[in-house]
């Protein structure tokens, strides 16, 4: 016994670098999650610092130079059908699509969680009553529901992230609620039970920190569905009103030049397919390199 | 079978109700009143009030909600503010066009999804694979819409080869199975395709990786099953998974059809639920919807009985 007691402490204390540090050097080896990551950084600091950019009004146009190609001069990108400047409008776009594309899942994040943690701790009639609620909603395919409360609500930004908030909330609900039943059954739940601790506190303190980043996970795989939904709606004519720059809106006005000049026709949505493709490959980047399986 | 068939038709019926109360609150969250598009301006005070008594609307939520449930299950659907057509004789038709739309996209989805998942699960990890993921994750990530206008510009502006618009020559609402009208489908049905291609060959790709490595697969090699003969009980072993998957598609792709719909001015639901909004044709909206959503839950209903029929084990859990 003794010589096994030397040999350990002989034994190099490797620093070991923790999980985090592990996912970060994972991270570091894929360049595609790399890419997209820059790739967005890029598209939501131009969005966000638009107005610093010296771009030209993406509001005023001039009836001469209507429809103008893509790489005419003065404008790289062309101009729309009321002669604005393209390259300034689908950076400006890029505002108001990302807002309402991301806005709705944080926002069901925050009310998914708390009713699903809650269903998934308190059980019993509680949560018969909420998943049950869930349940119904899941009887609506997504882009069918979002089309339905936009619809009755009409057109207008809140509207939009109101009804998209609605539909994200019953599938995070879903998830929060089965990670928090599940860790509701650990030993050491039953343990801070057995101490006295009141139930927020063992929520606190023991199960927000266990469930919070699977969830976190699982919504930022919805942003990209919710993003295409967003631009959707305002292609739909319900969503964002005119004149404000936005991807599906301008996809839609611009569905009347596809004759003139097709292409220039189709950037909107070449500008929703980059976004969605990062956010999807970015979101499934960061679940592989913390090890999270589906 | 039969018990654990009745077992899930009675767990359908609240989510049957919970969907006829959301469709119903649909009418009651809109802004303003459900009359205001046809009441004439300068209607007084009693003629409002007179028109409300007309359309029930007068009676409390609950009441109004009776009579709706009521006049549903004998099929009255109320009728279109708009044209003043019964609302159940519109949806219906408009259902049919989007079913032929939604199937004919699940049939040119399902072969190619499961084809595509198949080969990237079975060669995991080499060129084929990452072929097969790239296109799937494009698939899911691209908006339909766009992609729908994409294909227009393609092959109606550019090479005129298909039409762009409606299901028959001339904007024709009526459907015939001829060269003629077929050639209208392609297009809208080829872009709602894609979508479900993706999601279809992702799963089937997990699927396959996930069996392909359990030890029964290398016990049946071990004993000399030949390959074709190991990859029958491999795709049994999927099948179940891979049904209910594409079942949900299927609903999704007829509720989910609305902007394709719009795009090439498909005469289906989506394109009647389009016009029922900007009309503020609340009955119509509402009638549409539910519609859309029962089929959705039968799916899901059929989808779970054929699950089980399959596959043995998820009867008993």
């Amino acid at each position: 016994m003794a010589v096994a007691q030397t040999d350990v402490a002989e034994i190099p204390v490797q620093k070991s670098g923790g999980y985090w540090s592990g996912v970060a050097r994972r991270l570091s080896r894929d360049p595609v999650t790399l890419g997209c990551a820059a790739i967005l950084v890029a598209l939501i600091g131009s969005a966000a610092f638009a107005p610093w950019l010296g771009l030209a009004d993406p509001y005023t146009g001039s009836m001469v130079a209507r429809l103008n190609p893509i790489g005419s001069e003065g404008h790289i990108l062309g101009t729309d059908e009321q002669g604005r400047d393209m390259l300034a409008r689908l950076i400006y776009g890029g505002r108001l699509t990302l807002f309402i594309g991301l806005v709705p899942v944080i926002l069901a994040f925050f009310i998914g969680s708390f009713l699903g943690i809650t269903a998934g701790y308190v059980g019993g009639l509680l949560n018969t009553i909420i998943m049950r609620t869930v349940d119904v909603f899941f009887a609506f395919p997504s882009v069918l529901l979002a089309i339905a409360i936009s619809g009755a609500l009409g057109a207008g930004i809140v509207n939009s992230l109101v009804s998209l908030t609605i539909v994200f909330i019953p599938p995070i609900t879903r998830v929060a609620e089965a990670v928090t039943s599940g860790v509701r059954s650990l030993d050491y739940i039953d343990a801070a039970r057995a101490t006295g601790a009141s139930a927020l506190t063992v929520i606190r303190v023991h199960v927000i920190g266990n469930v919070l980043s699977p969830i976190f996970v699982y919504a930022t795989s919805l942003t990209s569905v919710c993003m295409i939904l967003a631009a959707g709606l305002s292609f739909l004519g319900i969503g964002v009103r005119p004149p404000e720059p936005e991807w599906g809106l301008m996809l839609n006005t611009l569905r009347s030049a596809i004759y003139v000049d097709p292409w220039l026709a189709a950037l909107p949505g070449v500008m929703i397919f980059v976004t969605s493709l990062c956010l999807n490959l970015l979101s499934d980047g960061v679940r592989s390199a913390m090890n999270v399986r589906d | 079978m039969f018990v654990y068939f009745l077992r899930r038709l009675i767990l359908v019926l609240p989510v049957a109700f919970g969907v006829s109360v959301i469709c119903f609150m649909l009418v009651q969250i809109a802004p303003g009143d459900p009359l205001t598009a046809i009441m004439p301006v300068d209607a007084t005070a009693e003629q409002q009030a007179e028109m409300r008594a007309a359309y029930g609307l007068d009676k409390p939520l609950p009441v109004q909600y009776v009579v709706w449930v009521g006049n549903l299950i004998q099929g009255d659907m109320g009728r279109s503010i708009a044209t003043g057509r019964p609302v159940a004789g519109e949806v219906f038709g408009a259902v049919q066009n989007s079913l032929l739309l939604a199937v004919t996209a699940a049939l040119i989805a399902f072969p190619i999804g499961v084809l595509l998942g198949f080969v990237a699960g079975y060669f995991r990890d080499t060129i084929l694979d990452r072929i097969v993921t790239a296109i799937s994750i494009a698939g899911v990530s691209v908006p339909n819409y766009w992609l729908g206008i994409v294909l227009v510009i393609i092959f109606s502006v550019n090479l005129g080869w298909l039409p762009s618009m409606g299901a028959g020559p001339g904007g024709s609402q009526d459907w015939s199975w001829d060269w003629v009208h077929v050639r209208h489908l392609i297009l809208p049905a080829v872009t709602l395709a894609v979508v479900p291609i993706g999601i279809v060959a992702r799963t089937v790709r997990a699927l396959a990786g996930d069996i392909l490595s359990m030890d029964f697969v290398t016990a049946l090699y071990a004993k000399g099953m030949s390959r074709g003969d190991v990859l029958r009980h491999v795709a049994r072993n999927a099948a179940a998974t891979a049904l209910s998957v594409m079942g949900l598609q299927l609903g999704y792709l007829l509720g989910g059809s609305i902007l394709i719909e719009t795009v090439f001015n498909w005469p289906g639901s989506g394109y009647l639920l389009s016009n029922a909004i900007f009309q503020r044709d609340l009955p119509l909206l509402q009638g549409t919807i539910l519609v859309l959503a029962l089929f959705f839950v039968a799916m899901n209903l059929v989808v779970d009985v054929a699950q089980a029929a399959i596959d043995p084990r998820i009867q008993r859990n």
